[in-house]
């Protein structure tokens, strides 16, 4: 027990002290210098660590996949401009007014098929015709958590359908590799969450939704986990776990029979002057159940980046106010934390996965539930 | 922070577009294939065992079997035994029965015989001593009245004798 104790502090010393060298190549100004660990670039020489924009710049949608200093991937932009038809590009067509590449400031760039001036803000891509007036845009664009979530859900359909090829191949026998691997989370989604909640015969139109959604988030989660990965933090982007939800809604109201509305409407044995403040507050739930889903997974992964970036963030603050001896001496105790963060993220990804698809299953349960007295 | 907290249009379509199409895929291709073969493999395994449970019974049906049998076997043999060691004594003892039987009626019959030879012989002899009696009557009383003097004392003897009363 004591080695390892030893042993961690030995590798959080071997990783801090290049963190803080780094930390204290950039306070001097080398805007050029790679990040090894996490990144930070600064645009101009005298500019300050800003840890709030460090820790929003990596937990933020971007419009291309950034490693570490300059070494980023760009990704297409899709807008359509109303009445001019769609644009297609690259992010990194967006240049600072100034010339250099795109990080803090609006940036610019010109639609190739219409023409239209676009400006990517804090705020997203706004755009205006050649009179300076706004125009109204649709942006589609393939954004980082997109690219992400598309990678996902891609890797899914290849490894679950060569785990399905290799039951079909080999009926009634025992799972091998992949299938060996898949199968009990598969089993986990369908006898520990769907069958005993929703009901065997009610749970069988559920499970793939389930075990979809689970496999997603936690992909999803495991992705956003990979360090110098480009910090995806897909689960954390609320635009897709607010698709979750809706999906998760949609599917309880298509769902529900006359018992659940029943008791949404009126519920029986209530009196009428208490039903007047008991319907609006079920009405209100049923709409509140999903947006708290969808709250609770965005916040819950958002919040575990948020920590280990403010670990991050603890070197360079301290780096940069006492010295390489101030940096490399938080730089042990916050690897030491980091690495606990880690530990502890890698179960709130399977965790938050499993929250996630126990309760859409405990919805749909409500929802499908026959009345019992 | 604003941005974090409002969806954005682009990431809502893909997340919606991307996910829908995933799910019909995967229920095709994935979910369908493995949740049948899953449940194809714990029918089999459930059938499996309870065709083991099923041929446990039968196994233990027929020993019990086999032993019911045996006991049969066993019992019938004995009841054989004790017949036939019953037929072989009444066989013996009859046989001595009758054997003795014969010899009575036999021992019997000769003394029959041996009676009535000895009442003939005596019969005989009866009337052998009666001629003789009778011959030497004759011959005492061819000389004893030779004389009529000696049949005149005779006679008185005998009325003397017979006394009349």
């Amino acid at each position: 027990m004591n080695r390892q104790i030893v042993r961690l502090i030995i590798a959080s010393v071997v990783f801090a002290t290049p963190l803080a060298a780094i930390s204290q190549n950039d306070g001097h100004g080398d805007g050029h210098q790679e990040v090894a660990h996490e990144d930070v670039h600064e645009d101009a020489h005298d500019e300050k660590f800003v840890p709030g924009d460090f820790i929003m710049h990596h937990i933020a949608d971007a419009n291309e996949i950034h490693f570490w200093g300059d070494v980023s991937i760009p990704l297409p932009m899709i807008i359509y401009a109303e009445g001019l038809g769609f644009d297609v590009f690259m992010s990194s067509d967006f240049h600072s007014e100034h010339g250099a590449h795109g990080g803090h400031g609006p940036s610019y760039a010109t639609g190739p098929s219409t023409g239209v001036e676009y400006t990517k803000g804090e705020s997203g891509v706004t755009a205006q015709n050649e009179h300076g007036e706004a125009l109204n845009i649709w942006d589609i664009s393939i954004t980082k958590s997109v690219f992400g979530m598309l990678m996902i859900l891609t890797l899914m359909i290849v490894m679950l359908r060569s785990a399905a090829k290799s039951y079909t191949r080999r009926p009634g026998q025992s799972p091998t590799g992949l299938a060996n691997f898949l199968e009990p989370l598969i089993l986990f989604v369908r006898d520990d969450i769907a069958n005993p909640i929703i009901g065997k015969q009610k749970a069988a139109k559920f499970i793939p939704f389930l075990l979809t959604t689970f496999f997603f988030i936690v992909g999803c989660n495991l992705l956003g986990l990979i360090p110098f990965a480009g910090g995806f933090n897909i689960t954390g982007t609320i635009g897709v776990t607010i698709v979750l939800a809706t999906l998760v809604f949609v599917i309880t109201s298509i769902n529900g029979n006359k018992h659940y509305w029943g008791h949404l409407v009126s519920p029986p044995g209530v009196p009428a002057l208490v039903k007047l403040i008991v319907v609006p507050i079920e009405i209100f739930g049923i709409f509140l159940k999903p947006i708290v889903l969808m709250i609770r997974l965005t916040a819950n992964m958002s919040a575990g980046h948020i920590i280990i970036l403010s670990f991050v963030s603890l070197i360079f603050i301290f780096n940069n106010s006492y010295g390489a001896v101030g940096g490399i001496g938080i730089g042990i105790f916050s690897t030491l934390f980091m690495i606990f963060m880690y530990f502890l993220e890698l179960l709130v990804a399977f965790l938050q996965a499993y929250v996630f698809t126990l309760l859409a299953a405990i919805y749909f349960s409500e929802a499908t539930q026959e009345p019992h007295h | 922070m604003g941005a974090l907290l409002t969806p954005a249009f682009g990431t809502v379509f893909w997340a919606t577009v991307a996910f829908l199409a995933v799910l019909f895929i995967l229920r095709k291709v994935a979910w369908g294939p493995i949740l049948k073969a899953l449940n194809d493999r714990e029918a089999s395994i459930a059938n499996s065992l309870r065709e083991a449970e099923r041929a446990r019974e039968e196994m233990a049906e027929l020993n019990s079997d086999n032993e019911r049998l045996l006991q049969e076997a066993r019992a019938k043999r004995d009841a054989m035994l004790k017949e036939s060691k019953e037929i072989a004594e009444k066989l013996v003892s009859d046989a001595k029965a009758e054997a003795r039987d014969a010899a009575t009626k036999e021992i019997e019959s000769a003394r029959v015989a041996i009676e009535t030879e000895r009442k003939a012989a005596v019969a005989e002899l009866k009337a052998e001593v009666a001629k003789l009696s009778v011959d030497i009557a004759e011959r005492l009383l061819k000389d004893e009245l030779a004389d009529t003097d000696k049949q005149k004392n005779l006679v008185d003897k005998l009325i003397s004798e017979s006394t009349i009363s």
